[in-house]
């Protein structure tokens, strides 16, 4: 796999005129970047402002680039980072295949196929057909990760997507995500305030405060 | 595209209230040159003014819109506070919704079944506590001071006051307001009336104000239940335009004027009683009452409502009774013996009006929820809201419907607009618009911003976005908001009669017609079937969604 570093130079995000974060700084592949802080810092509105969907409720400034190819100005759908939320958010109306299935681009072959390996790659082979509500959280954390894999981004934001998980969870969860995403070796932000996280993660740490 | 829909829609709503409006001010003032009319004056204003009796119709005009939002908000918030946190309020949400689907005319000829002097409360009375063998004579229907015209308004008004309080009461956290109030000392109805009411009140007000207009302004139901003589003043206007002297055209549009003047001046009056009653209400706020007359509200509060929506449901099954009865004399409590010969009587003419009905139905409801649909989703994309357009979507329901359509019906003809079932469809969207706008709005803002999203960076466009995840997720509401179109174009009247120039008639126009001189037999069979075509949209509105999620755990929760 190609990988290309996430570069994030100046950026500025404000609220109401208020500065909420500043940040210039770059993400290599296999070393994830953690920005701690407590809520309300914005650390969510720095990956909504990566990944393309920064409410206008918000001014920021600053360029995002994925190895060559600048990001601003592109819609979200172009910009190939994919966003694990704090909840699975598998789409409910879909089963736990057709899930993948959509996050498969239209021009990949043998759709059907990719789909299988990556339940497979999950122990989860059996559960293609399933109502996604009938999984338990690690399962629908585990499918929430390979969606997120077949749609073949080029970066990955994380935005606490542990917190939610039981104690016993936690930790399985975390090494699965990690090391499934430096096996990708795709650059990634992770936004946190669990100390144990950042320390998982085995790369930079940044604090907000 | 998505862009224009909104202004399409403010387009569609705005335009033709103002141009109806503008159409009736001219002929008022004696100028109607399709008419030979080309002399302006006060004429016509002198010749409204000399009409017997016209004082009284604007006097019954102006009451009903004042008592009806009045009779009807006490009943719901006094309904609401002896019920707050208790499971009555959940069964209500569920009864609320089907009795809205009842159109006014329907409700109205229920409730003359049940109170007329022959009705079914006299015979349940006689001969045992009465004596009365015959039916007394007594005049309960159109009585002259319009009581059981408001009465039938009220019931109607309930129903869409209390749902319009259940979608708002969530976002006020009423269980959390009234928790606290109660460790202060205040007993559970007076902590929901000094700390919720106040804040609901504010999300009410469109609402009432829409009950203001269509009960100063009401046709259907002044035709089935209001005095005769002489009757409030939109009936009259009604009977000044199809009068056959084309002149009378210039007095009904002056009475037009009129009875707008007459619909904003109610609203001007509740604004300014607002006022005054919620100085008062601070001052008994601040003046620390707990304790008293606990008991006496909460009895009142709840039997209050059994009543009213127990009339309502009474007044359906009489329909029913009604439809399938054979001889009934009085005073026996049901019919001698029962038939089904009012349906097969009423079969042969059946199907120009239901096919009416369904095409005007479908046609409207497609558009409005289209425009609806395409508009919200334009604000969705935009990630910011805009409640200031609540307003604009309100216009057709605040501004009196005989007014503007009277004008409007004038202006097409001016034109030479062929009347027909386009027309017609296009002044039913006029309603069926804000009604689905107001079913839709909430549960499309509700949605999860993170699917979009979510969506979005597994690399989805917004259309296929919109495709595969918001419509299938919102696929129940939309539903709803289908039913409740639907419900809204088979219930107009007036916007029928006028811009179908009485030539496309409907499950509701031929059910009015029969308001006077028809039997009470085959006036329950039209009322019934007239609500059983949004009734049966209702059904199928909640239980297609659920057949169709019956796989898909997490989708069954959301229907609303």
């Amino acid at each position: 796999m190609n990988a290309s570093r996430l570069t994030l130079k100046n950026i500025d995000i404000r609220l109401h005129g208020q500065i909420l974060l500043e940040l210039d700084t770059h993400v290599e592949p296999g070393a994830p970047l953690t920005v701690m802080g407590p809520s309300g810092v914005g650390k969510s509105s720095l990956l909504a402002y990566i990944a393309g969907f920064l409410s206008p409720d918000f001014q920021a400034s600053g360029e995002i680039y994925l190895g060559e190819r600048c990001l601003n100005g592109l819609p979200a759908e172009q910009r190939k980072v994919g966003l694990l939320f704090q909840d699975p958010l598998l789409f409910p109306h879909l089963s736990v295949a057709q899930n993948l299935m959509f996050a498969l681009p239209s021009r990949a072959p043998d759709r059907a196929r990719l789909v299988e390996q990556a339940l497979q790659a999950v122990g989860l082979e059996k559960f293609g057909h399933r109502d996604p509500a009938t999984l338990s959280g690690g399962q629908k954390a585990r499918v929430a990760l390979q969606r997120l894999l077949l749609s073949q981004p080029k970066a990955v934001l994380l935005d606490e997507p542990f917190s939610r998980l039981d104690a016993h969870l936690r930790q399985e969860i975390r090494q699965h995500v990690f090391q499934t995403l430096r096996d990708a070796g795709l650059p990634t932000i992770l936004v946190t305030h669990d100390a144990q996280d950042a320390a998982a993660s085995g790369g930079p740490v940044i604090e907000l405060k | 595209m998505l862009r224009a829909a909104p202004w399409l829609m403010f387009g569609l709503l705005i335009m033709p209230v103002l141009a109806g409006l503008t159409a009736i001010v001219l002929p008022a003032f004696g100028y109607l040159p399709a008419l030979q009319q080309t002399e302006p004056g006060l004429m016509v204003w002198r010749e409204l003014l000399n009409t017997p009796g016209i004082g009284r119709s604007a006097a019954l005009s102006l009451s009903a819109g004042l008592l009806t939002p009045l009779l009807s908000l006490l009943l719901v918030m006094l309904f609401l506070a002896s019920t707050s946190g208790t499971r009555w309020a959940h069964a209500m949400r569920r009864l609320v919704a089907p009795l809205l689907a009842v159109p006014h005319a329907a409700a109205a000829f229920g409730l003359a079944f049940l109170i007329a002097p022959s009705g079914f409360a006299l015979r349940l009375l006689s001969p045992e506590l009465t004596g009365w063998q015959r039916p007394p004579d007594l005049l309960i229907l159109n009585d002259p001071l319009g009581l059981a015209m408001m009465l039938g308004l009220v019931l109607k008004e309930i129903p869409f006051l209390l749902l319009m309080a259940l979608a708002a009461l969530p976002q006020l956290n009423p269980d959390q307001r009234v928790t606290m109030a109660r460790t202060l000392g205040y007993r559970p109805i007076l902590a929901w009336l000094w700390t919720v009411a106040p804040a609901l009140y504010p999300l009410l007000r469109l609402p009432l104000f829409a009950v203001i207009a269509f009960a100063s302004a009401t046709v259907d139901v002044a035709l089935i239940l209001g005095p005769t003589l002489p009757p409030p003043l939109s009936v009259r206007i009604i009977g000044w335009f199809s009068d056959p002297d084309l002149n009378r055209r210039l007095l009904a549009s002056a009475a037009a004027l009129l009875q707008l003047a007459i619909t904003l001046s109610a609203i001007g009056l509740w604004i300014v009683a607002e006022k005054m009653i919620a100085r008062l209400y601070r001052k008994l706020l601040l003046g620390g009452i707990r304790l008293s007359g606990h008991a006496l509200l909460n009895v009142a509060g709840k039997s209050l409502m059994v009543i009213t929506l127990g009339a309502l449901l009474l007044s359906l099954l009489l329909l029913v009774i009604h439809a399938f009865a054979g001889p009934w004399r009085f005073p026996a409590n049901l019919p001698g013996s029962w038939t089904s010969q009012h349906w097969l009587s009423v079969g042969s003419v059946l199907l120009a009006p239901l096919s009416n009905t369904l095409l005007l139905g479908l046609m409207s409801t497609v558009l409005a929820v289209l425009l609806v649909v395409a508009a919200l989703e334009h604000e969705s994309r935009q990630g910011k809201a805009t409640t200031r357009l609540l307003w604009a979507i309100y216009i057709p329901l605040l501004v009196p419907q005989v007014a503007f359509l009277y004008g409007l019906t004038l202006l097409l003809e001016q034109l030479r607009w062929q009347p027909g079932l386009l027309l017609v469809g296009f002044a039913h969207s006029l309603f069926v618009v804000p009604y689905v706008y107001l079913s839709l709005a909430e549960p499309y803002r509700r949605l999860d911003p993170r699917w979009q999203q979510l969506s979005a960076t597994l690399g989805a466009s917004p259309n296929r976005t919109w495709w595969q995840i918001k419509l299938p997720m919102l696929m129940a509401p939309i539903a709803t908001a289908c039913a409740v179109g639907l419900a809204v174009s088979i219930g107009q009247y007036l916007a029928t009669l006028l811009t179908g120039a009485g030539r496309v008639s409907t499950l509701t126009t031929e059910a009015v017609a029969l308001a006077s001189g028809g039997t009470r037999s085959t006036i329950a069979v039209w009322a019934l079937l007239q609500s059983a075509v949004p009734m049966l949209g209702f059904v199928l509105a909640i239980t297609l969604p659920r057949f169709w999620w019956r796989n898909r755990r997490d989708m069954r929760g959301q229907l609303t």
